[in-house]
């Protein structure tokens, strides 16, 4: 298949293949790894949302017997919590925004036929889908799936005698996340080596579009953040299975000592969370960079503050690698400590509400099209400002000591880490589906599921914050029971009946995306009139991106309604403009 | 970006490479030369940079594990029988075997330094020739690739049996938190050092089989970059044991 020294560093050109097995399965193209990342975030995600669905439905019937998987109890309620959120975290919100969004478009955004290194391209693929095989493997082992939470705290997460599922399920568990981590380096390695060495002529760092500033960013993050978790997942195996103390203090399981002494917990959660801060910005990055792209492009105004919004997102980023204490309040850190970690938190909100500013300073009397991934993007604006406005509240170490264990907590990560990069894959289907498929998406199918997913996504946290305020403890299976918190208990069902509504509304979405890549209106090149570069290719886009042609930048990303221009938008291979002052 | 004044100049575009006329001046960063494949330049520097990029996760895989190395040492433990709280690093007595083992991948590094001469001056010789007409190949050369390959075996070799005089000696992986690090450096150390390893074996392999020289010497070129960071890396990891423990 290849045309030249093929599998070798620095080599990125490759035939089209023509088998299904190269073309589809093991295939080197950026845009098919790109497609394959979405597909399985996608599998990812159902999965995750039912098991949301069985957490919802046990907390306001716990005693309900549910077809095949009868009543839940607690320590299923804990397995549920854990798988819940790993599968979110590693195989949605850091797979699709950057591995399937980023993988397809990041290559073409700049004018370059491929990856930098396909072949390590094709096995950060294959790496993750065997992280994410192994995980979903702890369902059905022995004791079942671990109960310690997508944080994986030791000592519980390091003894095999703590619990059921904290056996062979929780040594897959740990396995997946060690696994997924080479993949995402991988990943991160391919990026940044793209980015810098494979931009077309022209294409200049300040010219490049906010999603591949995002998407570059996000890598260097991945790089730094990924082997730190992979250290203490090594250091967690082996605590776990050759009896080392790293992690584990003296400590007895009923009664009996464990033979472990002298092991920090508080040593897993620094090295957790020193990668587990970087991960929300890894989650959400990627999802501002689009909005911000796709604010500008239905609006037809250039980005408000280009320079400002790059500034902001690489303040984000290092920041992000300087605030883990904030997670460790509880700890028992002196206090010295919580107040250094706790002003550099809310520092965060500066470059943040640098971008915010931006964002409705694009949209300030811009011409904007209400199209369906232009909601999404509001969607998002509005989501980030919720879920980032209680991010102050939690930065205090005092107030964070009384909201830490409660569902004030899952409203405010929820909100920013979850629904509002949800929002940003959402919008970036919508938006990027005609130059992948080839095809429209229905407007109608697309708007109803807007309207629906972002109401009920209010409607699921919002009530969070009174109820976590309320003093309602997460992670507790069983509410109905205590007296202080069975008063909740209405907030509890209006949350369960709009996550009801909400999933199901997500069906709406799965229609759309499969209908109409058969059904849906023929696509142009260029349907939303936009600037960047893979809007100037064919539609989808041949083997090499740009069939045999390379393209040449001479202008910016957003030039939208350019004076003199004779359209509203100058894309970035057209002409060089020089506008007179 | 765009700028709100009252007219534009359009100025004519500019012929792309892949019309075989005049390439556009570059600006400034973008260096891809277009679809046809990349010179051994371009396609060298790609691979160093790949290289670089990716030792990054593998430092800071290191500079986790010395700060667990730092923080462990320091922790107190409870004696149940005295009910005090005690200090449970006992420093582990590292076998002299690791001085000669450090000697070795020294050794072994500048012998990949001169393999990858070796490689990378053929390989501009057979540039400069342009065709089968010169020679490249009649000179003795000294198998330096071979050499570090061997060496790089010796030293794993030399990991291992300081491992069993380590057991040997009682200090296994959970006797002691010191004895715990001892192994996981070592043995994190010794799985990184085979990636070199196997990289060499690939490189020699492609060189039985006539591969391509300018691939070869990419592969021996970053191969070398990686095993140069291996050898600081131990020695490193030598001294935070031998000096810190």
């Amino acid at each position: 298949m290849a045309t030249h020294e093929s599998g070798l560093p620095g080599v990125h050109e490759h035939a089209a293949p023509q088998g299904f097995i190269r073309k589809w399965v093991f295939s080197l193209d950026h845009k098919v790894i790109g497609l394959q990342y979405y597909f399985l975030a996608l599998a990812a995600v159902f999965v995750g949302m039912f098991l949301s669905l069985l957490m919802r439905i046990h907390l306001i019937w716990p005693t309900a017997a549910l077809p095949f998987l009868g009543e839940i109890k607690p320590e299923t309620y804990l397995s549920l919590l854990t798988m819940h959120g790993t599968i979110m975290v590693f195989f949605v919100l850091t797979t699709a925004p950057q591995g399937g969004f980023g993988n397809y478009f990041l290559p073409i955004q700049i004018g370059a036929p491929d990856m930098a290194f396909p072949v390590l391209n094709m096995l950060s693929f294959w790496t993750t889908f065997l992280g994410f095989i192994v995980l979903l493997a702890a369902f059905v082992v022995t004791g079942g799936a671990p109960l310690h939470g997508w944080t994986g705290y030791a000592p519980l997460s390091a003894l095999q005698s703590a619990g059921p599922g904290e056996g062979l399920g929780a040594d897959l568990w740990i396995t997946s996340i060690a696994i997924f981590c080479i993949g995402a380096l991988m990943g991160a390695l391919n990026f940044i080596t793209t980015t810098l060495d494979m931009r077309a002529k022209g294409m200049t760092m300040m010219r490049m579009p906010l999603t591949v500033w995002a998407w570059f960013i996000t890598a260097i993050l991945g790089l730094l953040a990924f082997g730190v978790l992979l250290s203490a997942g090594i250091l967690l195996l082996m605590d776990r299975n050759l009896g080392t103390s790293f992690f584990v203090p003296l400590v007895t399981v009923n009664g009996q000592l464990t033979g472990h002494k002298g092991g920090s917990p508080l040593l897993w959660q620094h090295l957790f969370w020193f990668f587990g801060h970087p991960e929300v910005y890894i989650a959400i990055l990627p999802a501002m960079g689009l909005c911000s792209q796709l604010l500008s492009v239905f609006s037809r105004k250039p980005i408000f503050g280009y320079k400002a919004m790059v500034y902001a997102m690489l303040s984000i980023g290092f920041l992000g690698f300087m605030v883990w204490g904030h997670h460790m309040f509880m700890s028992g850190m002196s206090p010295y400590t919580a107040f250094a970690f706790s002003i550099m938190t809310m520092g965060i909100g500066v470059p943040s509400a640098i971008k915010t500013f931006n964002w409705l300073g694009t949209l300030w009397h811009g011409r904007i099209r209400f199209t369906s991934p232009m909601l999404f993007a509001i969607g998002f604006v509005s989501l980030f400002v919720t879920g980032g406005i209680s991010g102050p509240f939690l930065a205090q170490p005092v107030l964070d000591i009384y909201l830490h264990e409660t569902y004030f907590v899952i409203a405010h990560f929820h909100l920013i880490m979850g629904v509002a990069s949800i929002f940003g894959i959402f919008a970036a289907t919508y938006y990027w589906f005609p130059k992948m498929f080839g095809r429209m998406m229905n407007e109608t199918l697309a708007k109803l599921h807007f309207w629906l997913t972002f109401v009920g996504a209010y409607a699921i946290f919002m009530p969070m914050h009174y109820s976590g305020m309320a003093g309602q403890l997460r992670r507790y299976s069983q509410g109905t029971e205590v007296a202080w918190i069975k008063a909740l208990t209405p907030i509890q069902v209006f949350i369960s009946i709009a996550a009801f509504i909400t999933i199901a509304s997500q069906f709406i979405f799965l229609f759309n995306l499969f209908w109409s890549m058969a059904k849906g209106k023929k696509a142009s090149d260029n349907p939303w009139e936009a600037t960047t570069l893979e809007w100037t290719t064919a539609t989808p886009p041949p083997h090499d991106n740009f069939g045999g042609h390379t393209p040449v930048v001479h202008n910016g990303p957003y030039e939208y309604s350019v004076p003199g221009a004779p359209r509203d938008f100058v894309m970035q291979s057209d002409p060089e403009i020089k506008a007179a002052h | 970006m765009a700028s709100f004044s009252t007219t534009a100049t359009i100025n004519e575009p500019e012929i792309s490479r892949d019309d075989r006329g005049t390439p556009p001046p570059i600006r400034d960063g973008g260096n891809h030369d277009g679809p046809s494949l990349p010179d051994y330049g371009t396609r060298l520097r790609r691979a160093r940079l790949g290289l670089f990029v990716a030792l990054i996760p593998v430092l800071m895989l290191f500079v986790s594990f010395t700060s667990a190395y730092v923080v462990r040492q320091g922790l107190p433990t409870l004696d149940p029988r005295t009910n005090n709280f005690v200090r449970d690093w006992i420093p582990v007595e590292l076998p002299r075997l690791l001085l000669l083992n450090t000697f070795v991948l020294l050794v072994s590094s500048m012998s990949m330094e001169l393999a990858r001469r070796q490689i990378r001056a053929r390989s501009m010789m057979e540039t400069a020739s342009m065709g089968p007409s010169i020679s490249v190949g009649d000179r003795i050369r000294v198998p330096w690739l071979a050499m570090t390959l061997v060496l790089g075996l010796a030293f794993l070799f030399g990991q291992w049996t300081a491992w069993n005089q380590l057991a040997a000696n009682g200090f296994y992986v959970s006797t002691t938190p010191s004895s715990s690090f001892v192994y996981l450096l070592t043995g994190a150390h010794a799985a990184h050092l085979l990636g070199g390893i196997a990289a060499l074996f690939i490189a020699g392999v492609a060189s039985v089989l006539h591969g391509p020289l300018k691939t070869r010497s990419i592969v021996v070129d970053v191969t070398a970059w990686y095993w140069h960071f291996m050898a600081l890396l131990w020695v490193y990891i030598f001294c935070l044991m031998k000096f810190a423990g």
